[in-house]
């Protein structure tokens, strides 16, 4: 949490008690030292131009710069999934910045090539959402057999399958370190350092500079290891409050996420893992809750496309940026090579909006032109109601994207919600055959094989 | 290292609004269905009172309906054919709540009438003692005229009357204050407007205890971000004590994901988006219960294996457990 002028004040030279011999000496080029605080805490000067900052204050002034919630990484051949520098609690105060990684789980006593099975067909799967191509980001791999040898080759069988990133799930420090060992060149998570294991986990992470997950069920004795764990020289760690109901969760991460924000706590300014299928019945809804608030890594325990494809979505769409709608290009879309009898139709420049009416156009066969409206981000309606897209500015997107030119016709087709809008843009349109189309996108196609 | 927890001290709390009425009230309802009360954001136990549970509508319409996906058609069958049948079938399927809505025209292509949607209404209250929520096609003047027939018919029940919105809320409102129902008030995503349409409803003389407020969501994937967040500025204006935002919020999750290509069409999609009724239901159910999350009292919803699963999450937010500091 930043500091205020006042606070950065009392730790420079003019502050201290007593005061610095030097205080107030302007050869920071500020009058005072408390000008010159009032412009470091607006960040409209480095701290580097005053020579007299005791190495205490320093310490200070950089331990408060750091971001409340510290980012943790791991990472696999390119691959790279990082959480935590987030700093709101809701995301209309700004946005949320790292979407969290989904993992799903194996275990090493499912059999070598049963996870070979499992990993290649999730590590391929790769979903289209808005023109964006969506992911699993890596896998947890848990020694439940209790063997280092089984673990190893667990460990060995999914790197065969997949480059994606890990979590290495044991509370036996000698079966970790048969993990790291396997995971050799790559970063994964270690899970997890508990009251018992903590000193030689701690051992293991450093020597293979892995983030280190730190499980405990309270927050009082998570705390404790972070700073023992700290204290041993491990900087990146993860936290697992370790809950077992869905409230239990909530309460839990909403809790840690008020520690690291509110109150600037640093033992417990960690990322947050969560294991949502251990919360309740209905894997997905928890796991929405983990992605909703404030996970940063999520394991799940089952995969199937009809279950990940809406998480990754609800993933998505949390972790939009609400100040900004996700937009495309404004201008004209060719579909599937149209030529000049082919149909023209008019959509806005809403993603969300586009892919909808662009995907069914491209994926039913059909050849047409696509205007799209510059309408400010916004949907059809949204925009109708907002005064973005109406008839004059249907016509304008007509002339600036020059289709006249590439048309023998003099028609276009409207979505059916805004149908409303013919007449004004028969007006603007002189000598144009104004057609209402369905209001849904996905009765596009079966529209187009009656109109032509 | 014993941490202390952060407490937000919250200087407002949301009403407590009683949907239906039983004889006692003067009402035929078997019991009443009561949301709001939260004096703290949602589920958190450790922080404040959260008296009632959010509960599930489930959606029946007055007729069968055209145009709905065919997994909703297979999952109610025959019973779709009568309203009676679709809200008995509903309450077996674990509803809290009846959401009746008309649409614009009759088996027979003929407007809806009002004396066909007072014999709807009818037929549901007789057979079911849930409460039942009402709500027209959603365009200002059929819906004026449908619920004030409906709210005739249905006297002292309380039942909640929609779309109440900013162009027809005075014959709505009018139709609650004359023959003791509630409102649903309807506004476009946005606090202030749902402020506003509040702000008037209540100058009508009806008191805020009979409103629900409905703020719009959009459905996973298509606009879901902006509902979530409407509500989640709604509920901290009410804690903050904005007494025109301290409404139970309900949003017609069903709906609006059932609109969606993912949970309508079953041919010619991605093999990436999954089996077809698995995806359609998560839909649904991924919507509802991450709109809990963000502060909807109530949800309603199409689809009956949706219920059930909505009821489990919510068992699961109602059991406190918190592990947290001291
Ligand atoms: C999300 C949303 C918002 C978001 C904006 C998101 C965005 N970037 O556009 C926010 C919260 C900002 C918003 C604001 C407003 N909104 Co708004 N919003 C919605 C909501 C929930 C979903 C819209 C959406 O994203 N739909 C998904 C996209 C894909 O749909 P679409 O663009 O229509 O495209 C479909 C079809 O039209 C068709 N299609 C598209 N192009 C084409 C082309 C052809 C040729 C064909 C055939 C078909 C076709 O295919 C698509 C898929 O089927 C709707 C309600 C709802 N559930 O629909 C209200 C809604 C659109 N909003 C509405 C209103 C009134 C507003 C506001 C004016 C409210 C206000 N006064 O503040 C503001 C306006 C914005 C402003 N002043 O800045 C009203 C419009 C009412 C009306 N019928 O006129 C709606 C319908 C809500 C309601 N029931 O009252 N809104
Ligand atoms: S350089 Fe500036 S901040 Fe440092 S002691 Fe002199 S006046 Fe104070």
């Amino acid at each position: 949490m930043a500091l205020s002028g006042i606070q950065i004040y009392k730790l420079l030279p003019g502050g201290q008690r007593p005061p610095h011999p030097k205080a107030n000496c302007k050869e920071c080029g500020f009058p005072t030292c408390l000008a010159f605080a009032m412009k470091l805490a607006a960040k409209q000067a480095e701290l580097s131009v005053c020579g007299y900052v005791s190495d205490e204050s320093k310490d200070k002034l950089s331990a408060a710069a750091a971001p409340p919630i510290r980012l943790a990484k791991v990472s696999s051949n390119g691959h790279e999934v990082a959480a935590g520098n987030e700093t709101v609690m809701f995301r209309h105060e700004k946005t949320f910045f790292h979407r969290p990684g989904l993992f799903l789980r194996v275990k090493d006593t499912d059999g070598v090539e049963a996870i070979k099975a499992a990993v290649s067909s999730a590590d391929a799967y790769l979903v289209d959402y808005v023109g964006m191509e969506l992911t699993l980001d890596g896998f947890a791999v848990e020694a439940a057999s209790g063997d280092a040898t089984a673990f190893g080759a667990a460990i060995g069988a999914v790197r065969g399958a997949s480059d994606r990133p890990l979590v290495l799930m044991s509370a036996d420090a000698a079966l970790m370190e048969a993990g790291l060992e396997a995971a050799e060149g790559m970063t994964p998570l270690v899970h997890s350092a508990n009251a018992d294991n903590w000193e030689a986990m701690a051992q293991l992470a450093k020597k293979h500079q892995a983030p280190l997950a730190v499980c405990a069920d309270s927050l009082d004795g998570l705390a404790d290891l972070t700073q023992k764990i700290k204290a041993a020289g491990v900087e990146d760690m993860v936290l697992d409050p370790c809950v077992g109901t869905m409230a239990g969760a909530l309460s839990s991460l909403t809790q840690l996420r008020r520690l690291a924000l509110k109150e600037n706590f640093r033992p417990l300014g960690y990322p947050i893992i969560a294991f949502p299928g251990e919360w309740c019945e209905d894997t997905e809804a928890a796991a929405v809750l983990a992605i909703a608030k404030y996970a940063g890594f999520v394991v799940l325990d089952e995969f199937s496309p009809a279950s990940i494809y809406p998480l990754l979505v609800f993933r998505q769409n949390i972790y939009t940026n609400p100040q900004e709608p996700i937009q495309v290009t404004p201008g004209l879309y060719e579909i599937n090579k149209p030529g000049p009898s082919d149909p023209v139709m008019v959509t806005t420049n809403f993603s969300i909006t586009y892919f909808s009416v662009s995907n069914e156009i491209e994926g039913s066969g059909n050849k047409g032109w696509l205007l799209v409206a510059d309408a400010e981000g916004m949907s059809v309606l949204t925009a109708w109601a907002a005064g973005k897209f109406d008839a004059e500015r249907i016509a304008k997107t007509v002339k600036v994207t020059g289709i006249e030119d590439k048309i023998s016709h003099r028609s276009i087709i409207l979505p059916g919600h805004v149908a409303v809008l013919s007449g004004e843009l028969e007006e603007e349109l002189p000598g144009w055959e104004i057609k209402v189309g369905p209001r849904e996108a996905v009765n596009l196609p079966q529209y187009l094989k009656m109109a032509i | 290292m014993p941490v202390k927890i952060p407490m937000e001290k919250w200087a407002g709390s949301v009403r407590t609004v009683t949907l239906g009425a039983t004889a006692a009230d003067g009402g035929t309802r078997q019991h009443t269905v009561t949301v709001g009360g939260e004096t703290t954001l949602p589920f958190l136990h450790f922080e404040g009172e959260i008296p009632n549970r959010p509960v599930v509508a489930t959606e029946i319409q007055d007729r069968r309906p055209d145009g709905w996906s065919e997994l909703l058609m297979e999952a109610w069958g025959d019973r779709m054919n009568d309203p009676g049948d679709w809200a008995k079938a509903a309450e077996e399927a674990g509803a809290d709540l009846i959401a009746l809505t008309f649409g614009l025209t009759g088996l027979d292509g003929q407007p809806t009438s009002a004396e066909s949607a007072r014999l709807a209404v009818r037929k549901v209250l007789d057979a079911t003692g849930l409460p039942v929520m009402v709500s027209g096609p959603g365009q200002a003047e059929v819906d004026n005229e449908l619920l004030v027939a409906v709210a005739e018919e249905g006297a002292g029940e309380r039942l909640v009357l929609g779309y109440c919105e900013d162009r027809n809320y005075r014959t709505i409102v009018a139709a609650a204050l004359g023959h003791g129902h509630l409102v649903h008030a309807r506004t476009a995503m946005d606090v202030n407007l749902a402020k506003q349409l509040n702000i008037l409803i209540n100058d009508m003389q009806l008191p805020l205890d009979r409103i629900i407020m409905d703020p719009t969501t959009g459905a996973l994937g298509y606009g879901i971000e902006y509902g979530y967040s409407v509500m989640e500025r709604l509920r901290l204006a009410a804690l903050q004590g904005d007494s025109m935002t301290q409404l139970p919020m309900l949003v017609t999750v069903g709906e609006e994901t059932w609109k969606a290509k993912e949970s309508k069409v079953g041919q010619g999609v991605p093999e990436t988006w999954g089996v077809w009724e698995e995806r359609a239901i998560n839909w649904e159910a991924v919507t509802a219960s991450s709109l809990i999350q963000s502060g909807a009292d109530i949800v309603v919803v199409r689809h009956p294996e949706s219920v059930k699963r909505v009821h489990a999450v919510i068992d699961s937010m109602m059991t406190a457990n918190d592990r947290g500091g001291s």
